[in-house]
This record gives structure tokens, C-alpha cells and sequence, in this order.
């Protein structure tokens, strides 16, 4: 290891860095959730074919998400930063970035929801109608609970994405390994830090990945022998 | 009592439309077994989802024991609904939930205890067969397993009919038989009214009281079974009763059928015209049916190619009182029942 590495992990800077990566994540994941999750699941009611169609909300809502979702992040996050200040008071730092990370998140998390949602079978829904459930009833009782696998495979894709953005919030103050890399690595010419932050990276992702497809499998009681 | 009158469906898209139900009107009595029979496309899904009003018909009134569906609030449809179960040809079960928690989902809507809800779902799983699977995920279950699931769900909330859109249709024949005896009990002990949907004549024979033909978004005839059975009117009525056996293997005389009902058996009629008409007459088809307790002889003879002795026999059915219809062969010109 050379003297740098050393230097960045005896000072915790690395440890450091890797917490921030995952709670920067964790905690963007689930802001973006608790606004993206309904979102989504109003995208997929109110469409036309959907248990309760309100065109034009929907082509609101639809027309707001892609304009979102059609901005690179890079310039997404340098434009949202005065939101940011707006919310959470500063411009600068770990909180700043998780306010754009979930704006950034938002609109990507309700289109995974929405597709998730859309895939529960028309005729279930129906079955559910037909015993005189409501609405409410059937996105809490029946959309959502009948999505969970899928819902949990797209919460995994969400989180490596927010992973992602994290890592480039890290050249506009915000910390982690995007941070470090850029900082240590690609500005002081050493490849070293940069393919370590790499490396740690990857790991967090197949950790996230792996626990999430567990929880999927173990969760779905559609294929499960008796 | 379900009354339907002059319900009419018409599906638009930018492109064209499609008319679904026309004019269809129709009473179905407490307590009986109901068919709608029909080609797919007929019109019948459609019809049994204005019946719960899963589909709001363009024009005409539903009216379940007084009530009109189109004047009630939404709440008030809502609770309606709980009067009248369904179940689908594609059970449509909830694929995350047990049998059990599936059978107590229209409790927990109705707002029953936790606890209240899986006792009624239990005794219902007693009901339909199926106790031993309370803990069973839908995707553990066969076919049939999974209708009757969906039967026990159905009937949780005490519902006074219920509607079966090809609810066999998915089925083999051995479970086919046995779900629709398992919807005979149900009309039987429970005294639910039943509204059958299929394509399939068995199913109509087998329980069915009473049954309404469609056709091209009407509806054709309506009638007691064994009426329609012996005496159908409409070419599509023709076309679902009928046997498929009807093209003569050779000749080019006309072919007939004749149903007698359970009171001609005593008689050896066939044998009795062949002698008293001097003629031969070729078997292309003959069964028994059961229907609504009683048993029909259906035959389809094909009779000589020579005009006299064909009209001799003619003579000979008409005069002993035989219904019979000519369904094909040389000289067939339609109806002549």
C-alpha cells in the first residue's frame, strides 16, 4: 500500500468516506422513496387504463417527470443547489447533496414505482373491485402488497443509481468516496486512490444488490414449493 | 331479483367502435342458476360486469332487488357489491397472500376483526374442500384448488349471488364436473343465486335452470334448459346445441334431429317408424342428456335420399307429436322446427 493510502486510512478519511457514501445513500434512498413511491403509484391510478383515470393530473405529472428525468444529474445538482440552500440551509456539505440527490431520485423512483405497479394483473384488481374495495383500499391492499417483489427489485436499481449520483455529488462539496477519489486521486495525479474508491464502490453495490435479491426471493410467495 | 332492461354497451376508441350490448334485457329469479351462454365476443363478459357495474352501462337500468345501480352513490355501490360475488376464469387470486388471508380480503374490507375474519374464512375453506390448504400461497394450488379458493372468497361476505365469468373454462373436465357440483351445492344449501357465463353447452346442461343465448351483443332466446334443449330457435342456439356430428359420412338424404323427453322412453319408437314407413333411416348421432333432473334422448337421423319415403317419415314423426328440426343435409332450407 502506498504511503498516500496509508496516510488516508490511518487519519479515517477513507472510513469516513465509505460511511458517508452509504448513509448519503440510504437516507437520499429514502427521502426519494417517500415522495417518489406515491408519486408513482398516482402515475399508475390516474393513467387511463388505471382504477382511477384523471387525464390531465396525470399528463401533468407525467410531462413533470421526464423533464426531471431528461437532465443530467451533473447539471441537475449544480442547478437544485439553491434549493437546497433553501431547505436545508447551506449550500455546501452532506446535506445539501442528499436534498439534490433525492430531487434528482424522486422522479426515477416514481417511474420504477409506477412500472412495478402496473405489472399487478388487471384481473386481481378487478376480483377486488368486485367485492366493493375502494381505492384506497385496493393500492394499500392489493397494488402495493401484489408489487412487493418487483417494487423491492426496483428499490435495488434505485439505490446503485443514488449510489452513483453520491459519488458525482462529491465535486461540488459533497463528501464519500466520489469525493475522495476526485480529490486525492484524479487531482493529485494518483490512479491508486482513484481505483481503491473504485473498488470500495463495487463492493458497496454487490452488497446492495445481494441483500436486496435476497429479500426479493425470500419475500415472493409466488414461486415458493410446497 | 337481478332485472337488466335494455342495457346497452358500446366501446369507443379514437378509431372506431365497438357496440358490446345492445338492447339486452333479462330477469334472473331469486334462487336460481342462470346461464348466459355465447360465442366469445358475444357480449356476455360484458353483461355480467354491468350486473356488479365493474362495467357502467351507456343506457338501460340494472336493478338488483329494487335497487337502481346508476342512482346509487358511490359508497352505497360499493357496499352493493358485497351482495354479489364473482369469480373468473382466472381465479384471480391475491399471489402474495395465503388461501386463508385471500378468503378473509372481503371481510377485512367489510371492516370484520382480525380474528372473526379467519374463523369465517376457515369454516368456509371446510365448505368448498379446501381446510387443509389455509397455509398454501396460491401458487402451490392446482387449478381446481385455486377456483375453489376462489369460490370460498367469493362467499365471505355473505353474498346473495353470485356471478361465474367462465369460471371453468380453465379447468379439465373431471374438476370442471366437480366445481360445478360444488356451485349446485352452494345454490342448494346456501340458496344463493347463480349467474353462469361459459361457451361450453355441459355447463349450461349440467346446473343450469334456466339460460339466456347471445349473440353478436344480444340476446337471442331465453328459456327454461330443457326448453332450448329440445326447441331452439336461433341459429346460434342451433350452433351451441347441436352436436358437431352432423355431416352425413355419405348419402345426400336430409338429416333430422329428434329430442324426446324422459315420458317417450317407453316406446320403441325408432323401430316402430322404420316398420310403419317402410323406409331406412341411417344413426348419425344419439345420447342421453341429464338435464334439470329429467332425461332427453337426442338422435340425429339421416333420412332417405328419396323424396317419398323421407316425406312418409315426416308424416310418421309429426303425427306421433316429435319435435324435430332439419339440420342439414340435401334439401336443408333452415329453419323448420
Amino acid at each position: 500500500m502506498s504511503e498516500i493510502l496509508r496516510k488516508l486510512w490511518d487519519s479515517g478519511v477513507l472510513q469516513l468516506g465509505i460511511w458517508e457514501t452509504v448513509y448519503m445513500t440510504l437516507i437520499s434512498a429514502f427521502f426519494s422513496y417517500v415522495i417518489g413511491l406515491p408519486l408513482g403509484v398516482i402515475l399508475c391510478v390516474t393513467s387511463k387504463d388505471g382504477i382511477h383515470p384523471v387525464p390531465v393530473l396525470n399528463r401533468i405529472l407525467d410531462l413533470l417527470v421526464n423533464i426531471f428525468r431528461s437532465i443530467p444529474f451533473i447539471i441537475l445538482m449544480v442547478a437544485v443547489l439553491p434549493a437546497a440552500k433553501l431547505i436545508v440551509g447551506t449550500s455546501l456539505g452532506n446535506r445539501a447533496m442528499i436534498v439534490t440527490l433525492v430531487l434528482a431520485a424522486i422522479p426515477y423512483v416514481a417511474r420504477m414505482t409506477e412500472s412495478s405497479v402496473k405489472e399487478v394483473d388487471r384481473g386481481v384488481i378487478e376480483a377486488a373491485q368486485s367485492m366493493g374495495a375502494g381505492e384506497g383500499r385496493i393500492i394499500m391492499r392489493v397494488l402495493i402488497p401484489e408489487a412487493k417483489t418487483s417494487l423491492i427489485v426496483g428499490a435495488v436499481i434505485s439505490l446503485v443509481t443514488i449510489l452513483g449520483y453520491s459519488a458525482m455529488a462529491g465535486t461540488i462539496g459533497g463528501g464519500g468516496l466520489g469525493m475522495i477519489a476526485i480529490t486525492y486521486g484524479y487531482q493529485r495525479f494518483n490512479n491508486e486512490v482513484v481505483w481503491i474508491c473504485v473498488a470500495l464502490t463495487i463492493i458497496i453495490v454487490q452488497v446492495i444488490q445481494e441483500t436486496g435479491m435476497l429479500i426479493a426471493r425470500k419475500t415472493d410467495r409466488r414461486m415458493r414449493q410446497a | 331479483m337481478i332485472e337488466l332492461r335494455d342495457i346497452c354497451k358500446v366501446y369507443r376508441n379514437k378509431k372506431q367502435e365497438f357496440t358490446a350490448l345492445r338492447n339486452v334485457s333479462l330477469t334472473i329469479n331469486d334462487g336460481e342458476i342462470f346461464g348466459i351462454i355465447g360465442l366469445s365476443g358475444a357480449g356476455k363478459s360484458t353483461l355480467v360486469r354491468c350486473i356488479n357495474y365493474l362495467e357502467r352501462p351507456d343506457s338501460g337500468k340494472v336493478i338488483i332487488d329494487g335497487r337502481e345501480l346508476g342512482s346509487l352513490k358511490k359508497k352505497e355501490l360499493l357496499r352493493l357489491r358485497r351482495d354479489i360475488g364473482m369469480i373468473f376464469q382466472g381465479f384471480n387470486l391475491l399471489e402474495q397472500r395465503t388461501v386463508l388471508k385471500n378468503v378473509c380480503f372481503p371481510l377485512e374490507i367489510a371492516g370484520a376483526k382480525r380474528q372473526d375474519a379467519e374463523k369465517k374464512a376457515a369454516e368456509l375453506l371446510s365448505l368448498v374442500g379446501l381446510a387443509d390448504k389455509a397455509g398454501s400461497y396460491p401458487s402451490q394450488l392446482s387449478g381446481g384448488q385455486k377456483q375453489r379458493a376462489a369460490i370460498a372468497r367469493a362467499l365471505a361476505s355473505d353474498p346473495k349471488y353470485l356471478l361465474c365469468d367462465e369460471a371453468t373454462s380453465a379447468l379439465d373436465p373431471d374438476t370442471t364436473r366437480s366445481i360445478l357440483e360444488l356451485m349446485r351445492r352452494i345454490n342448494k344449501e346456501l340458496g344463493v343465486t347463480i349467474v353462469v357465463i361459459t361457451h361450453e353447452m355441459k355447463v349450461i346442461d349440467s346446473i343450469c335452470d334456466r339460460v339466456a343465448v347471445m349473440d353478436n351483443s344480444i340476446v337471442t332466446e331465453v328459456g327454461a334448459v330443457s326448453e332450448i334443449f329440445a326447441r331452439p330457435q336461433s341459429d346460434i342456439a342451433k350452433k351451441l346445441i347441436l352436436p358437431e356430428v352432423v355431416t352425413p359420412v355419405s348419402g345426400e338424404g336430409e338429416c333430422v334431429r329428434i329430442v324426446f323427453d324422459g315420458e317417450d322412453s317407453g316406446t320403441p319408437f325408432l323401430s316402430g317408424m322404420v316398420l310403419s314407413c317402410n323406409a331406412a333411416v341411417n344413426i348419425l348421432h344419439a345420447q342421453t342428456k341429464d338435464i334439470d333432473g329429467r332425461a332427453y334422448g337426442e338422435m340425429i337421423l339421416q333420412l332417405p335420399a328419396e323424396k317419398r319415403s323421407a316425406g312418409r317419415i315426416k308424416e310418421y314423426l309429426n303425427a306421433s307429436g316429435i319435435r324435430y328440426t332439419v339440420t342439414g343435409g340435401a334439401g336443408y332450407v333452415g329453419d323448420t322446427a
